[in-house]
């Protein structure tokens, strides 16, 4: 019973990103809407909350110009869809999925509905496979898997986009060669960030193998809700329909709360924390969730969210509640980037909650589970006996302490530091993590066993000689 | 017109949308419904349930997506309130908030979760070995068994008489295969009216099934946890709270809880989680053996798994729909267990409903019958005699998950007054892989009082070995102040042998591996000898430093490697090796002593 192509003239009132339009009839909720400015500019929009007779609109091209009496509005009958399709790799887009290269739109392609439908947990499969992103402080001590969402809390001017690129330059799964691709979504960042980006795909060579979805920073903030569905929607796609591995990079998470803030208020909604609303961790649930990989199916996408805390707060809601959904973190400390280590990924509060799955046995190596264990046991009691230290000063530390305090040095500029263009092995990587343990007294390492220390403690310096070189 | 459906319809119990706000839809011409009624809302057929009257204006929680769903389109009434369906079939099954079976939705719909899915939680067609237990012509009460199914080889399944029911047996089966809607008894009650029964039953969510009385609490639930078990244990039919933030180990423990506790059941409830962490437990439960019947963990097991991504509303509704299926157990006589995580995701599932409603906010956004929900969940639990006589219990563990990891939050604060059992979890501890990273300073246990009973007919001198063990805690926290400040080599011996036999205790006993097969389940057996054997270190190492050792002479003393890795070395029933170090390390402390005296 939709009449189609009917439209409304004008408005009852306009506030921030929405309008409020009355005398409809026949609205769906979620409804896509096409918004008509005054002087004839077309805009879409979105239905949020709708009666028999009254609506209202969130308009993702922004409320600018509008005006209760000149805006004319069209329900057009279904939700947002975006066109999907293996020939958007190589491609760039709006949030909403229109072409913004220059290129035509894609024809022949299939819409799907960008909020998706929950994935059944019954259906998913457990992700295990280790991707070797070639850094040590993720492979060894919070390693990602295939199907993983993993963010990296990062703060401004710290380089999480240059770690960003490197994994997705480097990520590989250890003797498998597979169709990849990358989808990458940008809310609200500068032109020089997406820059940045498209500049690194092209030298790497997998341009052609990424699909990009740019909302920036002068783009209207309301597109900004729809850019990482838009991305993710296209991603389902690629590796449920067309059994293709997708990594996703999400930047900058922050700048989307903002948006949903933004539109909160707006509605003049109860706000929880910070002024964000109370549903923030269900609407971010809904974009963290659409990873891991199916059941009996080829695919997979891995989540790696960027977002930059306020102040370096980790516990600002929006690092929070992303901690609370994402299967772990890659934290960078702004001390360590002062002290010039890259990348400065924080040794303690950083996790991979998949980890425990995708190493060990068969995986890695054996002995890499408690590797990584006796690494974050001793670099907590180096945080212990720094603390210590500068009170009574180094020279005062007993020498087991003097020797976590070298040890602690050589984690970070040895294991932890590398190049931006290094791409270690997890061999080499485990190399490094035992050749300073050694510095570390046989007694102090429980967490590893007797024969991993005969192995690999007790064992002359040769083999790390070897492997460096 | 879809919106005239409404008046033309009444008699037929239909009422008509006017507005849809995300899950929250209003509808008119409903005067037929009635507060907290199921209805299907909309051309899909959406379930839903009416939340709040206005004359003849509803306001209806939906459980799915409402996208698309236009004002005019009609609602449909059932006149039930939300229930569950209970019977055999319900064990090693996956189910999302209201109860539908996700294999056989997924079998429906494929990987995506389809809107309007019906699907019946219990398997209609499938047949049960049903043996009766009771003879026609006798007396039966509502909760009374008249008939059993072995529901899985490790748990054998009551048919009840449904509470509320009672009268006369006029009929039953013979010992036979039967489906489990067919009609296998028949009861005349007061009236005179006959009232046909089957394995199945339907029970409302919101109302605590009956039982005759509440019971004091005397067992532990044992959990195979160390740092559960002998600092803060739970009693059977208590309730514990596992407060943490993000990466701490909320559902780790909760998983470790799910494997080894000993309780019959398991009802475990993904509340607003991950979905790859309800998968992990599909994936790993049925590999793993539970240690008592020797069977497959999944055989005991139900979940219900309403992910982050899953309908809002729905996961306001998980909670209920398992702490259901749980008393449906114990009415049977089992010892069952819930794992709720997280009731942080229920609240907040409250809190945006509340919103959608425009009620008046309370603390930080959350409707100001919080804590009054909360109060009504943890309740449940408890050790109580059932209707047919027997003792069983439902013990409850909420995991909470305070944003920052600030347990000043609401739903910490009213949990805490709700709870007697208070695991908190350390972001210290967390950081430096010390798991599970339960507080010995800020974690405590009422129950302690009630378990030291059954402890002390088991091992005599527990308690008295708990509390040793914990002194020497406290004392390191405390020294640690001093140390932080001075350094540890500042301290006199004997305070230097505290730090140490606490980072023994810390290492060797509270820190718990659980991806080592031996150290993933400590036996209550195996925790006396331990404790016993730091005891033991710790009081006479003391000693001795009091009378003039050194502490580099007890760091050297033979047998303490050993001890440190005991917890991973030393199996389980492996009695005599416990012995063996014990005699060890004593004669490594009387050699010492006797050096000194020398």
């Amino acid at each position: 019973m939709k009449m189609a192509g009917l439209e409304y003239c004008g408005a009852r009132n306009i506030d921030g990103p929405l309008v409020f339009v009355d005398g409809i009839r026949n609205v769906a909720y979620d409804e896509l809407v096409e918004v008509t400015a005054p002087n004839g500019e077309l805009r879409l929009g979105q239905v949020l909350d709708v009666t028999s007779t009254s609506a209202v609109v969130q308009v993702f091209g922004g409320t600018d110009s509008l005006s209760p009496a000149g805006t004319r509005t069209r329900f057009l009958g279904s939700s947002l869809r975006i066109p999907v399709s293996k020939d958007m790799l190589g491609r760039i887009f709006d949030g909403l999925g229109r072409p913004k290269d220059g290129l035509p739109q894609l024809l022949r392609a299939e819409r799907r509905d960008v909020n998706g439908l929950p994935v059944n947990p019954y259906s998913r499969e457990y992700p295990r496979d280790f991707i070797q992103t070639g850094i040590s402080a993720i492979d060894l001590m919070n390693t990602l898997v295939r199907g993983q969402k993993l963010p990296i809390f990062s703060g401004n001017g710290l380089p999480h986009n240059r770690i960003a690129a490197q994994i997705a330059r480097q990520a590989k799964l250890l003797n498998e060669d597979v169709e990849f691709a990358i989808v990458f979504a940008a809310m609200g960042v500068k032109h020089d960030v997406a820059r940045f980006f498209i500049d690194s795909f092209e030298h790497s060579g997998v341009l052609n193998n990424v699909a990009m979805f740019l909302s920036l920073a002068d783009d209207p903030s309301v597109e900004r809700l729809i850019t990482p569905r838009s991305a993710l929607t296209l991603a389902e796609h690629l590796a449920f329909d067309e059994g293709m591995h997708v990594l996703v990079l999400i930047t900058d998470m922050s700048n989307y709360c903002e948006s949903l803030r933004e539109i909160a208020t707006a509605r003049g909604e109860i706000p929880s924390r910070k002024g964000y609303p109370g549903y923030l961790y269900s609407d971010l649930a809904s974009l963290y969730e659409r990873a891991g990989r199916l059941r009996g199916g080829a695919g997979s996408i891995t989540q790696m969210p960027i977002l930059t805390m306020p102040s370096d707060d980790i516990s600002h809601p929006v690092p929070d509640l992303t901690g609370y959904i994402t299967e772990g973190q890659i934290v960078l400390e702004r001390d360590m980037f002062q002290r010039g280590i890259y990348p400065p990924v924080a040794g303690l509060p950083s996790l991979s909650r998949l980890m425990k799955d995708g190493i060990g046995k068969g995986r890695t190596r054996d002995d890499h589970p408690h590797v990584a264990s006796q690494l974050f046991a001793a670099y907590s009691k180096v945080k212990d006996v720094r603390a210590l230290a500068s009170v009574i000063g180094e020279e005062e530390l007993s020498p087991v302490d003097k020797l976590y305090v070298e040890f602690g040095r050589a984690f970070e500029h040895r294991v932890v530091a590398q190049g931006e263009y290094e791409d270690r092995s997890i061999e080499q990587t485990l190399a490094l993590g035992w050749e300073v343990l050694r510095i570390l007294p046989r007694a102090e390492l429980l967490r590893v066993s007797e024969e991993e220390l005969k192995q690999y403690y007790d064992q002359s310096q040769s083999t790390t000689t070897v492997l460096k070189s | 017109m879809p919106g005239e459906t409404g008046k033309r319809n009444n008699n037929e119990r239909l009422g008509e949308i006017t507005r849809v706000n995300g899950p929250i839809v209003e509808a008119r011409y409903m005067e037929h419904a009635g507060m907290l009624e199921v209805v299907e809302v909309g051309n899909l057929h959406l379930i839903g349930e009416v939340i709040r009257v206005r004359g003849n204006a509803v306001t209806i929680q939906v459980y799915e997506n409402t996208s698309g769903v236009r004002p005019g389109e009609a609602v449909y009434c059932t006149t039930r309130p939300l229930s569950v369906r209970l019977g055999p079939g319900l064990l090693g099954t996956i189910y999302d908030g209201i109860q539908r079976p996700l294999d056989r939705i997924a079998a429906q719909s494929g990987a995506m979760i389809a809107r309007g899915e019906k699907t019946d939680p219990l398997d209609t067609e499938k047949k049960w070995h049903f043996q009766p237990l009771a003879t026609v012509g006798r007396q039966l009460q509502g909760g009374e068994p008249f008939g059993q199914v072995q529901e899985t080889l490790s748990v054998m399944h009551k048919i009840m008489v449904p509470p509320g029911i009672s009268g006369e047996l006029l009929s039953i089966v013979a010992e036979g295969d039967y489906r489990g809607e067919e009609t296998i008894a028949v009861l005349r009650d007061a009236d005179g009216n006959e009232r046909p029964l089957s394995m199945f039953q339907y029970w409302p969510v919101r109302e605590p099934r009956p039982v005759r009385t509440r019971l004091q609490m005397a067992q532990p639930l044992l959990t195979g946890l160390r740092v559960i078990d002998t600092f803060f244990p739970i009693a059977k039919g208590g309730a514990a709270a596992i407060p943490g933030g993000f990466g701490t180990g909320k559902t780790m423990t909760q998983q470790a809880l799910a494997k080894w506790s000993n309780a019959q059941i398991i009802v475990y409830i993904g509340c607003g989680e991950r979905g790859n962490e309800m998968t992990e437990v599909l994936r790993e439960f049925p590999e793993l053996v539970d240690p008592r019947s020797g069977r497959s963990l999944m055989e005991r097991t139900i979940l219900i798994a309403n992910t982050s991504n899953m309908p809002v509303a729905a996961r306001e509704v998980s909670i209920y729909t398992g702490i259901t299926l749980a008393e449906y157990y114990r009415d049977m006589g089992h010892d069952v267990a819930i794992m709720a995580d997280s009731t942080s995701r229920w609240a907040e599932a409250l809190r945006e409903l509340s919103g959608r409603l425009e009620e008046m906010p309370a603390d930080e956004g959350f409707p100001a019958y919080l804590p009054a929900r909360l109060a009504g969940f943890y309740e449940r639990a408890g050790r109580v005699e059932t209707l047919q006589g027997n003792e069983g219990s439902v013990s409850i563990i909420g995991a909470v998950s305070p944003p920052g990891g600030y347990f000043s939050e609401p739903v910490t604060q009213h949990t805490s007054r709700f709870i007697r059992c208070f695991w908190a979890l350390d972001r210290d501890l967390a950081n430096a892989r010390h798991y599970p990273a339960i507080s010995w300073r800020n974690s405590y246990s009422e129950y302690l009082v009630e378990i030291a009973e059954w402890w002390k007919n088991h091992d005599h001198s527990w308690k008295n070995n708990r509390d040793v063990l914990m002194d020497i805690l406290q004392e390191e926290s405390s020294l640690q102040h001093i140390a932080k400040l001075v350094g540890p080599d500042a301290l006199p011996d004997s305070q230097r042998l505290t730090l140490f036999t606490a980072e023994i205790i810390k290492n060797a006993f509270l820190q718990q591996n659980s991806f080592d097969e031996v150290d993933m389940y400590c036996s209550p057996e195996k925790q006396s000898w331990m404790m016993r054997l730091l005891v033991r270190f710790a009081t006479q190492a003391q000693t001795i430093i009091q009378k003039g050792a050194t502490l580099a002479e007890v760091h050297e003393l033979p047998g303490l490697e050993r001890l440190m890795r005991m917890k991973s070395e030393i199996k389980n029933d492996d009695t005599q090796a416990m012995a063996a170090l014990e005699q060890q390390i004593t004669t490594g402390l009387d050699g010492l002593e006797r050096s000194i005296r020398a």
